[in-house]
């Protein structure tokens, strides 16, 4: 047998290629892992950090620090103070509170109307004035370039007249702005890859096109639909800029408030990574739970 | 999008009466009359011209939405099966143009104003003064530089991108795991990032990454020195905006021919001559679409620089985006501040048309 199946030199030298490409490409992947993860790593230990540790650059919990609650304790939320009224959380859960409901409203209203938009482009042909199907897609797609510097200035203006300055209305406004050409991108991807033979025969059998739209397509889209939703979540979630320049106390939302402590350098360390913690800890958990959804809607529209 | 008539065909009887058009029209008209009489109302009261007004704008708001949804329904009414049509597209067509264009008219004329939200006297027209001023402020052409800097830094955000996304493409096991830690950077905002790793990974005292340096004798400067303030702004943005090119090369080379790849393999290419001359050309249309929707993304950079810099070293790190918004903060100079904002606009309109030109000449195919 050892005779037939003899390592021929050749075979090895495949072999040890094989096996140096195997190390070649896990060790990137840990390197990349390692650059990717420590930031978020390095975060987490300091909010259980205290001074001390901090000086130090004490690393791992448990092995060279023990872990306390300090960090948390300055936004309320340790297991100490966690029964006991607190106003440092009550600030924090208002601007929590302030985020989700902007970032789930405009992502909502984004997804609402930018669908509806790009079903009707990848449908119907219209023709508004000089403004053909086409010339519509590249109005709607062009917003992306619009910096949002540039709205920023007149927008203050204008919500000051309109009472809209400092509240959630305003910002789900600009927002859903924001998002919407991105959903429409994601969008017309999708409805052009649902088969028209389907509200075809719909439509035959005595729906409307908005029947066929609600019952039919609907569905279908669905998986577009809400991988076009959290991808507007994210973006809006983040969102720092026009929420820094359009609200003060009453509708800011989390990232404003992590900036407004950014300022406090140094000493409360701990109490700046708890904060930042539970900043991105939503995020984080929705990237683990719904990453096939993130990874769809940014593949959408990349590959045709 | 090249389709001449609808793709879907609906077959129209419409038999819409006089007085079902005229409905349509009244509404739409009367809805309007009130809009703008309420709106000339208002500013006559602004004006102290008359006695009865609102406190704020925001009737005149409500008037307007009372429009759009009158001007949709109208649609319906008058057009019949055709109006239900154009319904898809116009409550979406009408949002943008409310927000976008009116505040861009907006501010094209308060940016030929001087006006200081701390002042009390208005918006003073001041003719060409804000553009001679903007010629003059070299703060300003010095952010206009480092935009090209941070945008030419995308390249090497492309080959890191491809890179990642080839080692995920690979034969590996854990994927998914490797995914999603990849993919991490891109959900956390950039106010957090700029806290964990401007203000507090790269702190020159206690920072982890510091004290490594110092381990090996060195003196870490990070935010002290130009350039390399520079380099840790793009490095972090770079962080953050990876995973985002790397998931959209990843999907393009999933949706590679099998076939091509193993055709090659066969006629004995090694993996270097099978990326160089299969995989790369053949992921140009992906990698042209990743690499534009990044550039235009990297134009609106303003949020790390604002938290972990504020622009400094002596400007050296400004983009255009932060630069305006201390120009704002600190000297709540609106006017001057719009102006600057519009010319940002105007160029970026150039570049990005007259990449998207080079792009598809290069391509011979619409991007």
């Amino acid at each position: 047998m050892t005779a037939i199946f003899k390592e021929h030199e050749a075979d090895l030298r495949v072999n040890t290629k094989w096996w140096a490409s195997r190390v070649a490409i896990y060790t990137a992947l840990f390197i990349w892992m390692i650059v990717c993860l420590f930031p978020i790593l390095w975060t987490i230990t300091t909010s259980f950090k205290l001074a001390p540790d901090v000086m130090k650059g004490n690393l791992i919990p448990w092995w060279d620090f023990t872990p306390r609650w300090k960090g948390w304790e300055s936004i309320g939320l340790s297991p100490r103070l966690i029964g006991e009224v607190s106003t440092v959380r009550e600030e924090f859960f208002k601007r929590f509170w302030n985020s989700t409901i902007i970032s789930i409203s405009a992502a909502l209203l984004a997804v609402i109307l930018g669908s509806l938009a790009a079903y009707g482009l990848s449908r119907f042909s219209y023709r508004f004035g000089f403004m053909k199907n086409s010339d519509i897609s590249f109005f709607f797609l062009s917003q992306m370039i619009l910096p949002p510097v540039v709205l920023a200035l007149p927008f203050l203006i204008l919500y000051k007249s309109l009472g809209l300055l400092d509240s959630r209305i305003g910002l789900i406004l600009l927002y859903t702005l924001m998002v919407l050409p991105i959903v429409i991108w994601i969008m017309r991807d999708q409805f052009q890859g649902i088969p028209i033979e389907l509200e075809e025969a719909a439509l035959v059998d005595g729906l409307g096109i908005w029947g066929a739209f609600t019952q039919i397509v609907l569905p279908i889209a669905l998986p577009g639909m809400v991988a076009a939703f959290i991808l507007s979540l994210v973006l809006c979630w983040n969102e720092y800029f026009f929420a820094a320049l359009l609200t003060s106390s009453n509708a800011s939302t989390l990232p404003v408030m992590v900036a407004s402590q950014t300022g406090s350098q140094g000493i409360n360390w701990w109490s700046m990574a708890a904060l930042s913690s539970a900043a991105i800890l939503p995020l984080v958990i929705v990237a683990i739970f719904l990453e096939k959804y993130i990874i769809k809607g940014m593949a959408a529209g990349a590959v045709k | 999008m090249n389709t001449v008539g609808d793709l879907l065909h609906t077959v129209t009887a419409d038999n819409i009466s006089d007085g079902r058009k005229r409905l349509g029209k009244s509404l739409v008209w009367g809805s309007a009359l009130l809009c703008v009489s309420l709106a000339v109302l208002q500013a006559a009261y602004q004006a102290d011209h008359i006695s009865i007004g609102f406190e704020t704008w925001r009737p005149i708001l409500y008037a307007y939405m009372l429009w759009a949804t009158a001007l949709c329904f109208a649609q319906v009414i008058v057009n019949g099966e055709k109006g239900k049509r154009t319904l898809f597209v116009l409550p979406a067509a009408l949002f943008v143009i409310s927000l976008v264009v009116f505040p861009l008219l907006f501010a094209l004329y308060i940016s030929f104003t001087d006006w200081n939200l701390a002042s009390p006297n208005g918006p003073q027209p001041n003719g060409w003064d804000n553009l001679v001023q903007m010629w003059n402020d070299s703060f300003y052409w010095n952010a206009l530089k480092n935009m090209v800097y941070y945008v030419l830094v995308v390249g090497v955000e492309y080959v890191i991108a491809f890179g990642l996304a080839l080692l995920l493409n690979a034969q590996i096991r854990a994927r998914k795991f490797f995914r999603v830690v990849f993919l991490l950077p891109l959900m956390l905002s950039p106010v957090a990032v700029s806290w964990m790793i401007g203000k507090s990974m790269f702190e020159v005292r206690f920072g982890p990454v510091s004290r490594l340096i110092r381990e090996f004798g060195g003196e870490p400067t990070f935010f002290g020195n130009p350039e390399i303030a520079r380099f840790m702004i793009m490095a972090m943005d770079a962080w953050t905006f990876i995973p985002f090119m790397m998931i959209m090369l990843l999907a393009g080379l999933q949706a590679l021919p099998r076939e091509v790849l193993e055709a090659s393999k066969v006629d004995g290419a090694s993996g270097w001559q099978s990326f160089k001359e299969i995989v790369f050309p053949l992921m140009l249309p992906v990698s042209v679409t990743a690499v534009v929707i990044r550039i235009i993304f990297k134009l609106k950079l303003a949020d790390v620089i604002i938290n972990v810099t504020s622009g400094g070293p002596g400007g050296a790190t400004d983009s255009v985006t932060s630069f305006i918004f201390r120009e704002y903060r600190d000297r709540s100079n609106v006017g001057y501040g719009t102006l600057l904002a519009m010319v940002y606009l105007v160029l970026i309109i150039i570049f990005v048309t007259l990449l998207l030109k080079l792009v598809s000449r290069w391509m011979e195919r619409p991007a």
